[in-house]
This record gives C-alpha cells, sequence and structure tokens, in this order.
C-alpha cells in the first residue's frame, strides 16, 4: 500500500482519483478481513477473471487465456481471494498494478465518460432526426409524385378490416402476374 | 453524422441549394476528426519501439522494496532500462549476465541498471530476483506506463540511455553475452 | 520459375487494370466508345491472370519452395495438403492476392452482364472496380510481395527480396514455420473465403451507385440492377460471420462463439448497413422516398468493408485475428482518405437530385417501420463503432490504455437488437403508405396470443429472468407472426385461384421470391436470436481438478475423468488427449475428448474443446491442465450451452432463405445482375 501510495503522489490527477476510490476501498478490507475466506474455487476465481483482461492476451478474457502470465494473474487472484479481499478489491489491485486496461470496460471516469455517453446521444439525435425528417415528409403534398396505385383509400381500410389484407395482397397477386 | 445530412437536407431545401449548411460541415468535420484519429494511431503504431537518437522518455519507477527513482535525478548517469517478466523464458537467459554486468559497474557510481517488471505478479517477480541474485533496483511497470512510454513489443528489450538523457541503444530480445552488455555502455563512459 | 511467373502475372495484371481505368476515362470524356469496349477487355483479363498468379503461389505452397518467403513463413513440412492450399490466405500477402482475385472474379462477372440498357453506367463500373482491384495489387505489388524470395549474402545475412541482390545466393531453409495454429482447421478452408466474398461483392453495388452518382442517372436504376448482388454480397458476409462464430467455438475454447473483437466488429459493421440498406432500398422502389439514404447506405458499407480491412492489416488495433505487422498502412490509409473525400463529394455534389418524392403518411406505415429498423441498425453501427475506436481515442489523448468489452457491447446492442426483433414481427403485417394502430392491432393479436402462450410455457418451466423472457416472447413473435404470413398468403392464394393449400403457397413464394425468401432469412434470424438467448442468458460453466475415476457435476450433467495420453501426431503436433465419460440425469451419453495441442513449430499451444451437441444444449469440455507423466489428475472446464445449436442451424435456413430471394430467373441466367428488374417492380 506504501508504494501505491507513494507512486500516486507523483502522478496526475487521475490517480488522484484513484486514491480517492482506494481509500473508499480501506474499511471494506477491513470488513472483508474478518469473513472466514475458506480456500476459493477455481469457478470463484474464474468468476473475477472472466471480467478482466490481460495485456498479454488482448482481447481474451483471462479466465480462458492460456499465457503464463494469465496463469500467474488467476494464481495472484487466488491468493488474494484466500486472503478475503472482495472482488472489487482484487480489481482494484489489478488497476492499479496493470492500469484500466485489465478492466472489460474503461472505468467511469474523465474522459472515459465518452464511452457510456456518445451512443445514447447519438441514438436520441437518430430518434429526433428520424420524427422530424418524417414530419417534413408529411407536409410534402400528397400528389406532388406519389404512386396512387400504392396504397387503398384509408376509408376501405377501415371499413373492411378483414378483407383488408386478402384485398392487398390479391392486389399484389394481380400485379406481379402481369 | 450521415444521417443528419440526410434528413435536414430534406426540411431545409431552399439553403441546400444556396450553399453550404451545417449539416455539410458537420459531415466533413466528422470525416476530418475521424481520419486524424486513426492517421495519429496509424503513425503511432508504424513508430515502432523509441529508437536511438531520440530523447528517452522519462518515468518513475517504484522499487518492489517502495523506493522511488525518477528518471529526472539520474541525468549524469547512463541508464540501463530493463524490461522483463518473470513469465518469460528468454530472459533468463540475460538476467545472470545483466546482474554481472551491474556488478561490474556498480562502484564507478555512474551506471544506473533498472529493471521494469513487466504485467507479471510480485510473488513470482520475487521468485525470478532472487533466482538470479539481482542486486540491482527493480519494480513493476505500474499501470504499464513505462512500457508505454517506451513502446516495448514484449520483454526482454532493454534500452541503454546516455548522461544528457538521450537513447543510445535499443535492445529488442535478451543479450546473448556480457560483452554484448559491456560493449554498448562502455563507448558512453569514455566520452 | 514458378514465383517469376506468378509474380510477372500480378504486375501485368495491374498495368491493366491501370489501362482499364485510363482508357474508360478517355472513352467516356471523349465519347468513344471504343476506348471503353477496351477498359471493359482489360478489366475481363485480370481474372484469368491473376488465377495464374494465385495459382504459382499455391503451387509454391503446396511444393514445400521455401525459398519463398511467403511459403516458409506460412507452411512447413508437416502441414498437410489442404492446409498448404489455404495458406494461400494464411498470411497478409497471400490473402491480399486471394482478396484481388476474387475482385477480378466479380469484376469480369458484372463485365459479361448485357449492358445495351445501361450503357452510360458502365465505364464508371469499371473504373471504380478497377480502382480497387489496382489498389490492392499495388499493396502486393510494392510492399507485400507474396513472392518475394530468400537471399543470403557471403556474410551470412538474409534478406527478402523480388529479384537476386549482387552478390547473394539464393537461400533455401530446411523447413518453414508453419501456420498459426489458430488457422489449422477445417473451418479455416471456408471462413476466410466467404468473409472476403462478402466484402469483395459489396464492391459491386458500390460501384453501381458511384457510376449513377457520377452519370447523374439517379432514379432507383441503379437498385434494381445491383439489388441481387447485394443480397449475394449480404449472404456471403453473413455466412462469412456464422463461420467465424463457429471456428471460434470450435477452437478457440473460450465457450462462446463471438468476443466482441475488433476484428469480428469490423466485419460486423458492414454487414449492419448492408442489412439496413436491403431494407431500405425497398421503400426506394416503392415509394421512391430515401434515395439520398440509400447512397449513404451504400457508400458507407463499401468504406467500412474498406476500413475494416485497413484495421485488421495496418495493426492499427491489437487483436487475436490481426495480421502480423506490416506496412501496408501508410498506402491504406491514403486510399481510404481518397474513397471517403471522394465518395462524399460526389454524393453532396448530387444532394438535391436525390430529393425524396413521396410523402410519409404515417408513422406505423410500413416504409416508417422500415426507418426504424434503418435507425436501429445505425445505432448497432454507431455503438460498434465507437467501441472500436474509443481504446484509440483513449490512448492517443490521455495515454490511457482501455479495453471495451463484451459487457459494454452487451448492454448497449441488447436493446436496439430487442428493438429490431420487435420491427421484426411488426413491419411484415402492416401496410405501405398508411397504417394504424387499430389496423396494425387488428393484425398482430393473434400471433401475439401465440408468443403469449409460448412465454408462458417458459415461466412454467421455472424461467423467471425478465431478459430473457422478452427475448423469447419477441423471438416468438417474429416465428409466429412470419408463419401467419406464409398462411394468410397462402389462403388468400387459395381462394382466389381455387389451389389447394401446398400448392398455393407454392406460388406465393414463386410470385414473390423476395419478401417471401426474406421472411424466411427472418426466420432464420428467429433461430439465431434462440441460440443467442440460450447461451448469453443461461450458460453456465464450472472447472474443477479430478483424479481419474472422479465425476464432475454440472446441472443435468455428470462427467468422469477416465484417462489421459499424451503422443506426437504425425503432422507436427504434441498431443494430450482426454477421456472423459458423460452422463446426463444420471443415464451415459457417451465419451468426450477434449484435448490440448501443441505445435511444435510454432510453440503454440491450443486448447481444443470437446462438444456433445444437442438441440437443447451442449455440454462443452475443455481440458485446461493435467498432471504431467502420471496423468493421475486432470483440470477441466465444462460450459453448459444451451441452445446453441439453432444458431447453425438458422444458417442454413438463411442460407436457403437467400437462395430463394436472389437465385436468378431461369430465362435470364446469363444477366444474373438485371435479372427481373422491371417484373418485381411492385413486388
Amino acid at each position: 500500500m506504501k508504494r501505491i501510495l507513494s507512486f500516486i503522489i507523483h502522478h496526475s490527477s487521475f490517480i488522484i482519483l484513484l486514491l480517492i476510490l482506494t481509500v473508499f476501498a480501506v474499511p471494506m478490507t477491513a470488513f472483508a478481513q474478518d469473513a472466514d475466506p475458506g480456500t476459493p474455487t477455481d469457478d470463484e476465481v474464474n468468476a473475477i477473471a472472466k471480467q478482466m483482461y490481460c495485456p498479454v492476451c488482448e482481447n481474451v478474457p483471462l479466465d480462458v487465456c492460456g499465457t503464463q502470465a494469465c496463469a500467474q494473474w488467476r494464481a495472484l487472484i487466488r491468493e488474494k481471494l484466500s486472503e478475503g479481499w472482495s472482488e472489487a478489491e482484487i480489481q482494484q489491485y489489478f488497476v492499479d498494478q496493470y492500469g484500466a486496461r485489465v478492466l472489460a470496460e474503461p472505468p467511469r471516469q474523465g474522459l472515459n465518460w465518452l464511452v457510456y455517453v456518445v451512443p445514447p446521444i447519438a441514438f436520441l439525435a437518430g430518434v429526433y432526426i428520424l420524427f422530424r425528417g418524417v414530419q417534413s415528409w408529411r407536409q410534402i403534398e400528397p400528389d406532388a409524385s406519389s404512386d396512387a396505385a400504392d396504397h387503398e383509400p384509408a376509408t376501405q381500410d377501415e371499413e373492411k378490416p378483414a378483407d383488408d389484407y386478402v384485398a392487398r395482397l390479391e392486389e399484389e397477386l394481380r400485379r406481379s402476374e402481369q | 453524422m450521415t444521417e443528419v445530412k440526410t434528413k435536414n437536407a430534406n426540411t431545409e431545401e431552399a439553403q441546400a441549394s444556396t450553399g453550404p449548411q451545417w449539416g455539410r460541415i458537420i459531415v466533413w468535420g466528422g470525416l476530418l476528426v475521424l481520419l486524424t484519429i486513426v492517421a495519429l494511431g496509424l503513425k503511432r503504431t508504424q513508430e515502432g519501439p523509441v529508437g536511438p537518437g531520440q530523447d528517452a522518455p522519462a518515468f518513475v519507477l517504484t522499487t518492489f522494496d517502495g523506493q522511488e527513482i525518477d528518471s529526472a535525478d539520474l541525468e549524469g548517469k547512463v541508464i540501463v532500462l530493463n524490461f522483463w517478466a518473470s513469465w518469460c523464458k528468454p530472459c533468463e537467459q540475460e538476467a545472470a549476465d545483466l546482474e554481472t554486468a551491474w556488478q561490474y559497474y556498480q562502484e564507478r557510481g555512474d551506471v544506473v541498471f533498472l529493471g521494469v517488471d513487466y504485467v507479471d505478479t510480485e510473488p513470482e517477480a520475487m521468485v525470478y530476483l532472487n533466482k538470479f541474485d539481482i542486486s540491482y533496483p527493480n519494480g513493476p511497470d505500474l499501470g504499464t506506463r513505462i512500457s508505454q512510454a517506451y513502446r516495448i513489443r514484449g520483454v526482454p528489450e532493454t534500452y541503454i540511455i546516455d548522461q544528457d538523457g538521450v537513447l543510445t541503444h535499443t535492445q529488442i530480445g535478451p543479450f546473448t553475452s556480457l560483452s554484448q552488455i559491456t560493449a554498448v555502455i562502455d563507448p558512453l563512459l569514455e566520452l | 520459375m514458378i514465383a517469376n511467373l506468378g509474380f510477372g502475372a500480378l504486375v501485368l495484371t495491374f498495368i491493366v487494370s491501370l489501362y482499364g481505368i485510363g482508357a474508360a476515362f478517355y472513352g467516356v470524356r471523349q465519347n468513344k466508345p471504343a476506348w471503353v469496349d477496351s477498359a471493359r477487355n482489360g478489366m475481363l483479363l485480370t481474372f484469368p491472370l491473376l488465377t495464374l498468379s494465385a495459382l504459382s503461389i499455391i503451387v509454391l505452397l503446396v511444393t514445400d519452395h521455401y525459398e519463398v518467403a511467403y511459403v516458409a513463413s506460412v507452411t512447413s513440412r508437416s502441414m498437410p495438403m489442404y492446409l498448404k492450399v489455404t495458406a494461400l490466405w494464411g498470411g497478409q500477402a497471400g490473402s491480399l492476392i486471394f482478396w484481388s482475385w476474387l475482385m477480378a472474379v466479380f469484376a469480369s462477372a458484372v463485365t459479361l452482364r448485357k449492358w445495351e440498357r445501361d450503357r452510360e453506367f458502365l465505364p464508371w463500373v469499371i473504373v471504380v472496380s478497377l480502382i480497387t482491384l489496382a489498389f490492392f495489387l499495388a499493396l502486393n505489388i510494392f510492399i507485400e510481395n507474396p513472392f518475394n524470395r530468400l537471399w543470403q549474402f557471403p556474410s551470412g545475412q538474409v534478406i527478402e527480396k523480388m529479384f537476386q541482390p549482387a552478390g547473394s545466393t539464393l537461400f533455401y531453409p530446411r523447413d518453414g514455420q508453419g501456420l498459426n495454429p489458430l488457422l489449422r482447421h477445417p473451418g479455416m478452408i471456408i471462413h476466410p473465403p466467404m468473409l472476403y466474398l462478402g466484402f469483395v461483392s459489396f464492391v459491386i453495388p458500390y460501384a453501381f451507385a458511384i457510376a449513377a452518382l457520377v452519370t447523374g442517372r439517379t432514379d432507383d436504376r441503379w437498385i434494381r440492377l445491383t439489388r441481387r448482388w447485394t443480397l449475394w454480397a449480404w449472404m456471403f458476409l453473413s455466412l462469412g460471420l456464422v463461420l467465424g462464430g463457429r471456428w471460434a467455438y470450435d477452437v478457440l475454447g473460450w465457450g462462446g462463439y463471438w468476443g466482441w473483437d475488433p476484428v469480428e466488429i469490423a466485419a460486423f459493421m458492414p454487414w449492419l448497413t448492408g442489412t439496413a440498406f436491403l431494407h431500405s432500398v425497398i421503400i426506394q422502389e416503392k415509394r421512391g422516398m430515401l434515395k439520398q439514404w440509400n447512397m449513404v447506405l451504400i457508400i458507407l458499407t463499401y468504406s467500412l468493408v474498406i476500413f475494416g480491412t485497413f484495421l485488421t492489416r495496418s495493426g492499427v488495433l491489437s487483436s487475436v485475428h490481426a495480421f502480423a505487422q506490416s506496412a501496408i498502412g501508410p498506402l491504406f490509409f491514403a486510399f481510404i482518405g481518397l474513397t471517403f473525400v471522394a465518395s462524399l463529394s460526389l454524393l453532396l455534389h448530387r444532394w438535391n437530385d436525390l430529393k425524396a418524392k413521396a410523402e410519409m403518411t404515417s408513422m406505423l406505415s410500413r416504409e416508417a417501420l422500415f426507418l426504424f429498423n434503418n435507425l436501429l441498425f445505425i445505432g448497432i453501427l454507431v455503438v460498434s463503432f465507437w467501441g472500436v475506436i474509443f481504446p484509440l481515442i483513449s490512448e492517443l489523448f490521455i495515454g490511457q490504455k482501455v479495453t471495451v468489452g463484451p459487457p459494454f457491447y452487451e448492454r448497449a446492442n441488447g436493446p436496439l437488437m430487442a428493438g429490431l426483433l420487435l420491427l421484426m414481427a411488426v413491419a411484415p403485417l402492416s401496410a405501405w403508405g398508411h397504417s394504424t394502430i387499430k389496423t396494425l392491432g387488428r393484425a398482430v393479436w393473434k400471433p401475439a396470443v401465440v408468443a403469449v402462450a409460448v412465454v408462458v410455457a417458459v415461466i412454467a418451466s421455472g424461467i423467471t429472468n425478465p431478459y430473457a423472457l422478452i427475448g423469447i416472447f419477441l423471438t416468438a413473435l417474429v416465428i409466429a407472426v412470419t408463419l401467419y404470413e406464409y398462411w394468410r398468403g397462402a389462403m388468400a392464394r387459395g381462394r382466389r385461384h381455387g389451389e389447394n393449400f401446398f400448392v398455393a403457397l407454392w406460388e406465393l413464394i414463386k410470385r414473390n421470391r423476395r419478401r417471401y425468401g426474406g421472411y424466411i432469412i427472418h426466420l432464420s434470424m428467429a433461430m439465431l436470436a434462440i441460440g443467442i438467448i440460450g447461451i448469453e442468458m443461461f450458460q453456465s460453466e464450472t472447472q474443477d481438478t479430478l483424479s481419474q475415476g472422479e465425476t464432475l457435476t454440472l446441472g443435468e450433467y455428470a462427467m468422469t475423468y477416465d484417462s489421459l495420453a499424451v503422443f506426437d501426431a504425425p503432422d507436427g503436433r504434441n498431443v494430450a488427449r482426454a477421456v472423459v465419460s458423460v452422463s446426463k440425469d444420471g443415464k451415459p451419453v457417451g465419451e468426450l475428448y477434449p484435448r490440448r495441442d501443441f505445435f511444435y513449430d510454432s510453440q503454440q499451444p491450443m486448447t481444443i474443446p470437446a462438444v456433445r451437441s444437442t438441440l437443447e444444449d451442449d455440454f462443452y469440455v475443455l481440458l485446461v491442465d493435467w498432471e504431467e507423466i502420471s496423468t493421475s489428475s486432470a483440470t477441466f472446464k465444462v460450459y453448459h450451452n444451451p441452445l446453441v445449436k439453432w444458431m447453425w442451424l438458422g444458417s442454413w435456413l438463411f442460407i436457403f432463405g437467400t437462395l430463394v430471394a436472389a437465385w436468378p430467373e431461369k430465362e435470364r441466367d446469363l444477366a444474373p445482375v438485371r435479372t427481373r428488374a422491371a417484373a418485381s417492380v411492385k413486388a
């Protein structure tokens, strides 16, 4: 911990954020160590490893990566688990040691917020544009150049609902047979 | 982005014919930004590791025993910066030679050997250091910052930095003999 | 010398392509059709020339010519013949040749069609195709030459060059380095070719779109001409993606089929825009709307194909699929810049000619629902693109490497995909021009009752995960609606023509193959959805170390470790093969043989899973580790993957659906591009 702290002092604001997170994690450490850890099973190790990525095998989750480096990482997870660390603490430890790239998703801080914010904004913008586009289309005069044969009068549709589909289909069939 | 363009031009027909409109500007701007990002990424990829003649990137190494080593404090000394890992077989080939070289230069006081442990776990790293009796300072590459700054492609890689902080030699892969190590350090000391 | 022959053919193709581009330009400028015809002949010539070149490489590969650098880097003596042949696309240089060859196949095919009615398109289709081809050939000739040989100087230094440097002699390595173990799988024969086919075949619709923009013939003629091309391209790309998933499932040993790896996404992105395009062109044909948007989509598709290839091959993104470091990046980047800027300029130049001609009358009309479909596809595209590009941005601007992994994509794309399922269920029931809640509700209630019944049955079986239930409901609705559509259509036709149900169904599909073929594809997508829901939401796994005779259980399955043997296989592998017996609900269901292959030449291990696959579920076993020599104990990782098989079955169905929709009409076999353009206008 001392090593990490001294490292932090020499680094940028990003690290200060990490520091804050670490500070929050400290009481949890004390709490977690009270619990009886037992011997961690492979499944418990894999459950954590599944959500992490080792830089040695890019884009392959840690639980299935076959390199020696990843085997050592899994052994480390097991060791930390047997010491009673929680999943969040272990993840934080790996982030401190190896950087944010070990996480399956960028941590929600700083520039990384863009990852989460841009897609919904883009999608909402798309929805807005689509609705506006549709409205503007509605304003175009129907007689401009629309193909009248393409749609039946609305009244027929309302009055003879059951036959609407059949009528439409028959119309299509008739046309395709011409 | 492009969609903005599509629908917008429909609604603002008049503007479309009179000249540039914001939709076009956004589309071209977006394309420019994208191409710039890709170009920068490509440039970085093409660069490869930091090469001889360039200023060595500054770094702070926190050793396994908690000591802080700042490259800025080492000006005037030759730095031998070795990237290694306990899971790396080729690293073992050069480990003993590096230690011997360190013993050889240690008394002079103007050569510093530093080991950066890349993506490794501490218990295994300690075993490795003990196995080869390595006595020069070693520390983990916290957050893979140092390896990123030097854009290493793998381990082992060794960077020799002269008294002025300029990189003079890049060793990709292990040193094969002690003489190979001294051959790249000695010329710097004779100056 | 075979290498010289192959290289000569390559250079000649490049020159012919450049000539073709020049001749087509000149012909159209000076209005001299003879020059355009000459360019057309040039385009035809690229096919035999490149065939010669590609065959040269194959001959070199199968005859162990290790003095050729490419051969030495992707083959070794111990590799079986089929892998030596497929090593043609096992490395950067060879796969670029293969790409060019496929491109030449398509370019020639498009050249052979009858052009009388569309002569103004011809020179521009030639120009676009040949520029693309010439670019890929340039990559091969100037940077990644597969015919480079190894030359040794008296000093012992070995270099890679096409022609003999002074003072050197040809260097013959005793053996090659062998193919990357990941690629030594029968799936390797089919997955890359399909993907490349999908990629290159999208060049043709793009070429027509550009031709339409350049000539100003911006009606929907280009769309009718390329409709079938686009369907084929879509099928190949889809198949490439599915086969890639299958390959990952069978070989990579991570229990899944899709890892949201940047390179997977690079292939997925053109599929998204391509699929959106297939839908939105229908609106243009029916309603004269979305002309601008269709142009945008096809240009995007082509751009994403090129961009994806660039990302994979330039080393900009790191990925399990990435090719080894290559110098093709800058040239590739220049080409991308050129195509993007040129396409966009052309598009904006013709923007006002592409104005919509019809009105939108209802937000529930079929065209409106198609627009939502496009919105969702583009939404998935934005998410995927952003996820791929963000790590690059993060690294460049704040120096922090980040991983954007599956959780991000699954959370962001999941709802959008659910939306697509909903549209797939509703849109076939809505009418062109207008629909209201009332008409739509009347059409949808019967299938909805069926879907609700399915969900109730599923809940009764004990599944309560709400996301899974939503997914199951939507999938059931899609299937119910689609089958209902067939039924209604056949009944209506049967009444009208007095045919019995099956004759009516047959005739119905025959009369409107695109629609009913499309519905088959919808059904196949529902099957894919079943598989995805199964594995994404109900996968379970466990790992344990077993002594011989010990048993591990996972759900209803139990697996006993019987024995393990380690031996050398003749093809240069060291194989560790375990024998485990599996039982389900206490009944034995057979033995499985998970193994670990270690490749001596590349010093790489591969974990090959053993799978028991049924319609209900897959039992998937990985050999993780074992006690050396005594083999008294071994560690296994086992997965229970419900319903995965439906994915692979679904892909057969979509091939069938595409064939129904895109198979050329008998009487027009010679002109596949233009087929039935007129007859199915109102289809």
